[in-house]
């Protein structure tokens, strides 16, 4: 589903992000990945949806080859990866119901397949009773589970969560690594970035470990070899 | 599929259009003020070249013949004139004709007494197709053997070419000055409506929406608009112009000017009009959308 090899970023005023990452992720696979701020986590994910190329090295997402891809194939890749950020990136003037319709009809969904399709991811997440609502009048966790209902409405193979709960309490930082470990059990590969030490260690899931752009641990359990985040 | 998304671009166009209407309102403001200034002067550079047509046709070269040449022998030169390139047509005057024409213009004619036509000589009344090359066709019926002289008002042939070069230049560098205004103008307005939708954009990208997707209800918004303009203006332009020339056929009382009718430049009017409104309107949000779609 995923894979890097030996994959270095240095973004364009020097700065060596990247310094040869390996790493896969089989088909239906859940995994955190964890490190220092700074460390090239971030850099990892947007390297995933095709916003940066690497510098050097290969990598391969869903079939596709981003080393070599062509900009116009970039929208039919990020089909096929739903995408979660720290800030929700919400629309606030739309309603959750709109917000999530929206991402349908972005990739020229119909209205039939709209109607069936967004009343699911609405159950699936939780939030059927909140469909009329705006994103300003729900909480931080609810506006976080729209987010997700809307990187998962397209269907996507692979689900990359930068820092999903960096804006949530504990409580509502469980709910949403509950709820992405549901969406995997579904079938969808999922890959999170988090600092939650203690969730990660208590959730006992596959964790890669990077530390200024290299891997220093890939396995299951906890944080290995880390005290302090 | 096709149909929907159709309905989909006009949908997000329209609903951005009155979502600022005082935006679209000034850029549509902005093309019909425009494309007036450019329609007054082509319509100003369409009657002057008339107008200048006319005088350049009543503009004509007379060729007189030898004298020792009989009415015969003058007339048999006329085939020699119009092969000449720039001759339109060369009518022979014989001097008995011409003798006439001229004492004709006086009541009195007893002073013409003592004299006949043998003063005066043969002679063509020669139309020219251009009288920019004037001089040169001049040169070229002097040159036949049997003409005598050419005279050719060489001066006032220069004057016409002189206005109709300036009209026509002030007319095409404003054409292009005010294209290049309205298309910025335009440009603007597209990207305030791109600006206050960047995060919608933004998700759009995320979530795989195609780059044309995102950009055509931008560019049926600058379509709309510059339809709109386009529309407007030509009625505006319909009306200046009947007013305008209504007052220039009313203030000379010897109708020596003649106005072309608004209905006869109607139709190039309104195509370039629309083509230009459209022009504007779809390469200004082209323009504006274009930064957005790079990630
Ligand atoms: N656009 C950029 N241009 C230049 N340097 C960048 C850019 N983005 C990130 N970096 C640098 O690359 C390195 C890795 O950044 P990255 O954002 O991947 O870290 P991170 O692990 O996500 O950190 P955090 O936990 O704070 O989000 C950092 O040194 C950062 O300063
Ligand atoms: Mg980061």
């Amino acid at each position: 589903m995923v894979r890097l090899h030996d994959v270095f970023k240095t973004y364009p005023n020097g700065t060596k992000a990247l310094r040869g990452v390996t790493f896969s992720l089989e088909s239906g696979e859940f995994a955190f990945l964890v490190g220092p701020s700074g460390s090239g986590k971030s850099t990892v994910i947007r390297m995933l949806i095709g916003e940066i190329a690497p510098t050097e090295g290969g990598i391969v997402v869903s079939g596709f080859d981003l080393t070599t891809i062509k900009p116009r194939k970039l929208p039919y890749l990020r089909r096929r990866v739903g995408v979660i950020f720290q800030d929700f990136r919400l629309i606030d003037k739309k309603t959750v119901h709109d917000n999530i319709a929206f991402a349908m009809r972005a990739v020229g969904a119909s209205v039939k397949e709209i109607r069936r399709r967004v009343p699911y991811v609405l159950d699936l997440v939780g939030l059927d009773a909140k469909a009329k609502s705006y994103p300003p009048e729900l909480s931080g966790g609810e506006q976080q589970r729209v987010a997700i209902a809307r990187a998962l409405v397209n269907n996507p193979d692979l689900i990359v969560a930068d820092e999903p709960t960096g804006n949530l309490d504990p409580a509502r930082s469980l709910e949403i690594l509950t709820l992405l470990q549901k969406i995997n059990e579904l079938g969808t590969t999922v890959l999170v970035v988090t600092h939650e030490k203690s969730l990660v260690d208590k959730l006992s899931r596959r964790v890669i470990a990077i530390d200024d752009g290299r891997i220093i641990s890939d396995g299951t359990g906890g944080y290995y070899g880390y005290e302090e985040y | 599929m096709k149909s929907i998304r159709t309905g989909y671009y006009i949908h997000e166009g329209l609903r951005s259009i009155f979502t600022h209407g005082l935006m679209s309102f000034a850029s549509v403001f902005i093309i019909v003020a425009c494309l007036i200034i450019m329609g007054s002067f082509s319509l100003l550079a369409v009657n002057v070249g008339k107008i200048i047509g006319e005088f350049e046709s009543e503009n004509v070269i007379l060729a007189y013949v030898d004298d020792s040449y009989s009415v015969e022998q003058g007339r048999g030169l006329g085939a020699q004139i119009e092969a000449i390139p720039n001759v339109r047509s060369a009518q022979f005057v014989s001097r008995d004709e011409a003798w006439e024409t001229f004492t004709s213009k006086f009541e009195d004619t007893s002073r013409f007494e003592n004299v006949d036509s043998s003063v005066i000589p043969h002679r063509f009344s020669i139309y020219v197709d251009d009288v920019e090359l004037m001089a040169q066709t001049q040169r070229s019926i002097a040159d036949i053997h049997g003409i005598a002289k050419v005279n050719a008002n060489l001066l006032i042939a220069k004057g016409f070419v002189t206005i109709r070069n300036i009209v026509s230049g002030v007319s095409i560098a404003l054409v292009a000055i005010l294209l290049v205004i309205s298309m910025f103008i335009m440009s603007n307005t597209i990207k305030l409506a791109t600006f206050e939708r960047r995060e919608e954009i933004a998700i759009m990208k995320v979530v795989g929406a195609t780059n044309s997707f995102i950009r055509w209800p931008f560019v049926f918004e600058g379509f709309i608009l510059g339809l709109l303009g386009a529309l407007f203006a030509f009625v505006a332009q319909w009306g200046i112009y009947v007013v305008v020339t209504d007052a220039i056929i009313k203030g000379q009382s010897a109708g020596f000017i003649q106005t072309i009718p608004f209905a006869r430049a109607a139709p190039a009017l309104c195509a370039v009009f629309v083509l230009i409104g459209l022009i504007v309107g779809v390469i200004g949000s082209s323009v504006a959308i274009r930064k957005y779609l790079k990630v």
